[in-house]
């Protein structure tokens, strides 16, 4: 007996914004390479009922400051490069396959080292001149103080084509003026929260940035810790977006590396819970497990630290784009 | 909600003048007005001013190129139709209309099928308007059935259970939200659902508060699509608010300006 299987095929109204990062000497720019993320016109890796014309893209992550506080497993890999961004960046790129890079200005926080705007630029500098890949540059967290240091970074790396971020409900004038000024794209966060996510796009484009120049980071959860809620914020942003709300239509990032690198299932070494199994093998599969499914969700750009991680996750990538085996 | 945008109709005595006198401009800003309120279709009508098919296809590509929004082709006149159609630049569109009437639905089908538009039939048939909530449904049933036959998915059926001035037959308006309500089980998905809004309001003191009114009461029975003034903001404010009750939109504090802005430039 054949059962027939109904055709359960949807179609959609409206694609997901296509968002290029990255600017080449012919764009205006210095990069040797760029990344375009976004386009689909169907659920992720729905490839049966829709396209997906760019696989998600993964940046890693660098520091203008060591860090410090990155658990020796993910440490390790970097230990020789963290004093340096430029050197950190090129390892990422040459050594581990990083497709974009995300300088994160960790040690202009306040609160820390207190780094002047002109140490950002210069830590913005030695990135772009180390590497050919897209940069996405995310400020220290205190609204303040990111006011103060973006306004050199974005012109310092002034045609570029960076992804800055980020913006929120609270803070959004700056950046959006400086991605108008110096033609960035940007970042728009929200703490897990979908109406929030789509108020901070709506105020964006309300002072003139237009929403295809914009990434939704819904803010990112490590498996275990309130994945499942972001993924449904995810899912739902897509639905919405795919069925013709523009507001929602943009790309998803997610922040996988940080979240992850502050769970114990992630760093606890072996000799703390030795029943938990090899620490160095753990936390890589942690955050690449985090990433497959924020995949699944709808991820479009996944910052990660790991290198085995990254590796993992790319081979994942490929074999849901339909290549590999 | 498709919001259908009615101001571009010869109805209105500036875009008659527009089509006798071939006045692209002031076409191009009402085009230009509506869709910036988040117009889904501009309804193009060359009503009483002209009997020209050409004049529709003009009207319809002045429309073009102002915007890109779909349009929604009016004329009872099945030539005047297809030059509207073929004037068409491969965008979105919707044949506004035909009746219950065999002969009409016939013609127009396979025209909804030739040009891949969308097609609205109004619950009317040859014995004239409904007179209840029964004949609104045979009607559309009857559409709804012939349509799909002709090939066209239930998402491409506009059914228009026929809205009657509420001044003048006040029991028909509670008629057509009964229809509403049984023309959403005529198939899942169901067709969608859409009336000539300002029919209500006519001669009435309260105009705009009779018109969100009943939209927001309809819209509760299933009611999806509207032939209207989009131009009325408190009207679009109700409707993007019973979006959010309904749950089809997502809530935003700028929720409002979010519902025009959710089609995008």
């Amino acid at each position: 007996m054949t059962i027939e299987i109904p055709d359960v095929k949807k179609t959609w109204t409206n694609p997901i914004h296509a968002v290029t990062i990255g600017a080449t000497a012919q764009e205006g720019g210095t990069r040797t390479s760029t990344v375009t993320v976004g386009g689909e016109t169907t659920l992720p890796f729905y490839h049966f009922e829709g396209e997906m014309p760019n696989a998600p893209a993964i940046a890693m992550e660098v520091w203008d400051v060591p860090g410090e506080d990155w658990p020796d497993a993910v440490k390790e890999p970097f230990s020789d490069v963290m004093t340096d961004p430029g050197a950190w960046a090129k390892k990422c790129v040459d050594e581990y396959g990083a497709q974009l890079i995300c300088l994160r200005l960790k040690g202009c926080d306040p609160n820390g080292e207190k780094k002047s705007p002109e140490d950002a630029v210069s830590a913005t500098k030695r990135v772009l001149e180390s590497v050919g890949v897209p940069l996405i540059i995310w400020g220290c967290g205190n609204t303040d103080k990111d006011n103060e240091v973006f306004p050199a970074v974005a012109e310092a790396a002034s045609g570029e084509n960076c992804l800055l971020g980020t913006i929120t409900e609270d803070n959004y004038k700056t950046l959006t003026a400086l991605g108008t000024a110096y033609k960035h794209k940007l970042i728009a966060e929200s703490p897990v929260d979908i109406n929030m996510a789509k108020q901070v796009n709506i105020l964006a484009m309300d002072v003139g940035f237009p929403p295809e120049n914009i990434l939704i980071y819904p803010s990112t959860g490590a498996l275990g810790y309130g994945i499942e809620y972001v993924y449904s914020i995810m899912e739902r942003l897509r639905i919405a977006g795919l069925k013709g709300d523009k507001v929602v239509a943009m790309p998803i990032l997610c922040d996988i590396g940080i979240e992850v690198w502050g769970v114990k299932e992630a760093k606890a070494p072996e000799t703390e819970v030795p029943e938990w199994g090899d620490g160095k093998r753990r936390g890589p599969l942690w955050e690449a497990a985090t990433a497959y499914v924020y995949l699944l969700a709808g991820a479009d750009i996944l910052i990660m630290r790991h290198p085995e991680a990254l590796q993992m996750t790319k081979e994942t990538i490929d074999r849901l784009m339909g290549g590999g085996a | 909600m498709i919001l259908i945008g009615e101001r571009i109709n010869a109805g209105f005595k500036d875009i008659a003048r527009a089509i006798q006198e071939k006045d692209p401009e002031l076409v191009k800003n009402w085009a230009v007005k509506q869709a910036e309120q988040g117009a889904d279709y501009l309804d193009v009508n060359i009503g009483a001013a002209s009997k020209k098919p050409e004049d529709m296809a003009w009207l319809v590509q002045t429309v073009q190129e102002a915007v890109p929004t779909k349009i929604s082709v009016d004329s009872t006149n099945v030539e005047i139709m297809e030059a509207g159609l073929e004037a068409l630049d491969g965008r979105g569109a919707l044949i506004n209309s035909t009746t219950a009437d065999p002969g009409k639905l016939e013609r127009l089908i396979p025209l909804a099928a030739k040009y891949n538009t969308s097609l609205l039939g109004v619950a009317m048939d040859e014995r004239g308007s409904p007179p209840d909530a029964d004949r609104r449904v045979e009607n559309g049933a009857m559409i709804f059935a012939m349509a799909t036959d002709g090939g066209l998915e239930p998402e491409r059926i506009i059914l228009d259970p026929i809205l009657m001035p509420l001044k003048f037959m006040q029991e028909q308006v509670s008629h057509v939200l009964e229809a509403i309500s049984q023309y959403i089980l005529l198939s899942d998905p169901p067709p969608h659902i859409s009336v000539g809004l300002s029919n209500i309001a006519s001669k009435v003191t309260e105009r705009r508060l009779i018109v969100r009114t009943f939209l927001v009461m309809a819209m509760g029975r299933g009611l999806d699509a509207a032939i209207c003034n989009v131009m009325d903001n408190e009207m679009i404010a109700a409707v993007a608010t019973a979006e959010l009750i309904l749950n089809k939109e997502i809530y935003s504090d700028s929720y409002v300006r979010a519902f025009t802005a959710r089609r995008g430039p």
